[in-house]
């Protein structure tokens, strides 16, 4: 029981950490970014060709991903997605499903379409029992981690100049750019922050996310999930919201298999419905 | 009396836009022969006609009334099964199965509009998303009904109205489908020049106007996604009487993006759009399919990245358009 709780707020912290980008890009720029998890797939990619074929160790291999994601997230934003800002959610949604179909088919050239799995040092292998809860080692890393991001992120946002312009410029654009706050230059540094956020999160779900091709349509609608029924205009709604479906998938899967896919869906248009602005987002109408 | 006068008026006006133009009589016909000078093509004409159809239904949605789903194809599959298990279950006539399929589609449709009524583009995308979702779970897990990942088999297809049979011989399933495509395609084309149409492009140009000058936009908004939801079910029904098996791929994601790709490759609001989408998406399908069947989904993204980048709402249309363009200011430069 506590290690289905246990495994849900693994989960539950690696969507986050893979779509918190995802709920910037939305709540800054107001971009519909499907492609999202095609760059934690190419973070995931990143790690199992340093870890499994060039002897990186697995640690190492984290912060490479990261900047990887992030480099192409960068150059993507500038070349790519800039043309967009302007468009319509409709047009917007178009374009980055085309990319991830072309980097799904991209990907499934060059790396074949089987699932992949990273090579972890064998002491992160294996679970210890913890007053009788059985936690996987790996688990307990990527809560960790995910947390450390949490905290820091929260740093960022709530204590630095770059943090504050940010909310700024996600509460009002117009006149943060009018208080001479540089809201492009904002935007491209934080799209590929959250990019590169994604390919770490990628790297370390590559084990329980299962790395394959399709990896960003499979996991599309759960990002989608957490940004919209956590809203957008904060850190902590899109927090609270993946732990809620990462606990209630695995709990889901674990007790109703056949009903797990039903009840989360089912829940997501509810929430939709009846609070478009998010459960957890302040009462503002934007 | 001047009020009587701008009725007319406006009544003339309405007639000469929905007049046909002679391309689209050519259109019709050369379609209709088809059925006689393409003799082993008609399998491919059967599915571009079937997803054709489809891509009107999402066609007066998107195009008319400015509904973006990505969801589309809970309606499809669920009108299949219907028409499916209403065959094994009743009758095989097919046109009382696509009228079964339809209203029962309809009315899925009608229930699930209430959902898509408010909230953004977004909202709805999820929304329209999630619903597809949600069928397709519920189809995987009432396998005692519809086969679940196996797919149902063995639906009976006895001639349409008791005459004409159309199971298993190509050129008459084709002649059937083109039929219901023409006569749907029609009461389309009715609905969107009858004055409930233009109230649709009122609402989707601005919502907030188009309440001020009086249209219920909650009730226009209902009665579109019925019909296009009745629409993508006999679609789906079409399908059923044409293959032999039923399966979860009627239902599934990839589905719905497939038919936003062909509606916004022919271009969306003239609803012929969804009939040139469909031929083009599956031509092009059969030929680069052939080559590398696994890259087929690299060039549907590049072509959707493309439109999203050059071509708003005309699909090649606009793109064939700049290139003429930019052509006729190079030769008019001295």
């Amino acid at each position: 029981m506590l290690t289905i709780l246990f495994d849900g707020i693994a989960y539950g912290m690696l969507l986050f950490v893979i779509a918190c980008g995802l709920a910037v890009t939305l709540g800054l720029m107001n971009f519909v970014n499907l492609a999202h998890g095609a760059f934690a797939m190419l973070g995931g990619y990143c790690a199992w060709l340093l870890v499994n074929f060039y002897g990186v160790p697995f640690f190492a291999s984290l912060p490479i991903a990261f900047m990887f994601a992030a480099m192409i997230g960068l150059v993507a934003e500038r070349t790519l997605y800039v043309h967009f800002y302007n468009r319509s959610h409709f047009e917007q949604v178009l374009f980055t499903i085309g990319l991830v179909f072309m980097t799904a088919a991209v990907v499934d050239y060059f790396m074949g379409s089987q699932q992949r799995f990273i090579n972890l040092p064998s002491y992160l292998q294996g679970r210890f029992d913890f007053f009788g809860v059985g936690i996987g080692k790996y688990r307990l890393l990527i809560i960790l981690i995910c947390a450390l991001i949490v905290i820091v992120l929260q740093v960022i946002l709530g204590y630095t100049r770059f943090g504050s312009r940010l909310r700024a410029a996600v509460d009002d654009q117009r006149v943060a750019s009018g208080l001479g706050i540089n809201v492009n230059w904002i935007f491209a540094l934080t799209f590929a922050f959250g990019c590169g956020l994604a390919g770490l999160g990628g790297a370390l779900g590559a084990e329980i996310l299962s790395l394959e091709p399709h990896f960003p349509l499979k996991y599309m609608i759960y990002f989608l999930i957490v940004v919209s029924v956590g809203g957008t205009s904060s850190i902590t709604g899109p927090f609270l919201a993946s732990l809620l479906l990462g606990i209630g998938d695995v709990a889901g899967k674990y007790y109703a298999p056949r009903f797990g896919g039903f009840v989360i869906y089912t829940i997501m248009i509810v929430v939709l419905v009846l609070r478009p602005q998010g459960l957890f987002a302040r009462g503002t109408a934007k | 009396m001047s009020s009587e006068d701008s009725v007319r008026e406006a009544s003339a006006a309405l007639k000469r836009k929905r007049a046909w133009h002679w391309l689209e009589y050519v259109f019709w016909i050369a379609a209709a022969a088809s059925v006689f000078l393409l003799p082993s093509q008609h399998a491919l004409l059967t599915q571009i006609a079937i997803w054709a159809l489809f891509a009107v239904s999402l066609d007066l949605l998107l195009g008319y009334a400015g509904i973006v789903s990505l969801g589309h194809a809970a309606y499809f599959g669920f009108g299949a099964y219907v028409a499916a298990l209403f065959a094994i279950n009743f009758t095989g006539e097919p046109v009382t199965g696509l009228v079964v399929a339809g209203v029962a589609a309809g009315l899925l449709g009608l229930i699930t509009s209430l959902l898509v009524l408010r909230g953004t583009d977004l909202t709805r995308i999820m929304v329209t998303i999630g619903i597809a979702l949600v069928m397709y779970e519920i189809a995987n897990q009432m396998s005692w009904l519809t086969g679940g990942a196996d797919g149902l088999t063995g639906m009976p297809v006895d001639p349409v109205l008791g005459f004409f049979p159309i199971y298993f011989i190509p050129k008459n399933a084709y002649a059937y489908v083109l039929v219901v495509l023409f006569a749907l395609f029609f009461v389309a084309k009715r609905i969107v020049h009858s004055p409930f149409g233009y109230s649709l492009r009122a609402i989707k140009g601005n919502p907030l106007r188009a309440s001020s000058i009086g249209i219920p936009n909650n009730l226009r908004l209902i009665a579109v996604y019925t019909v296009a939801a009745a629409y993508a079910g006999i679609a789906g029904a079409l399908l059923a009487q044409t293959t032999p098996v039923v399966s979860l791929t009627y239902i599934d994601f990839q589905r719905s993006a497939d038919v936003l790709l062909m509606l916004i490759i022919g271009g969306t609001g003239y609803l012929y759009g969804g009939i040139v989408g469909s031929a083009l998406f599956l031509i092009a399908q059969k030929s680069i399919g052939n080559v590398t069947p696994q890259y087929w989904e690299f060039w549907i993204g590049f072509a959707l990245v493309v439109i999203a980048l050059f071509a708003r709402d005309r699909g090649v249309f606009s793109i064939i358009e700049r290139i003429v363009n930019a052509l006729g200011k190079r030769n008019a430069k001295p």
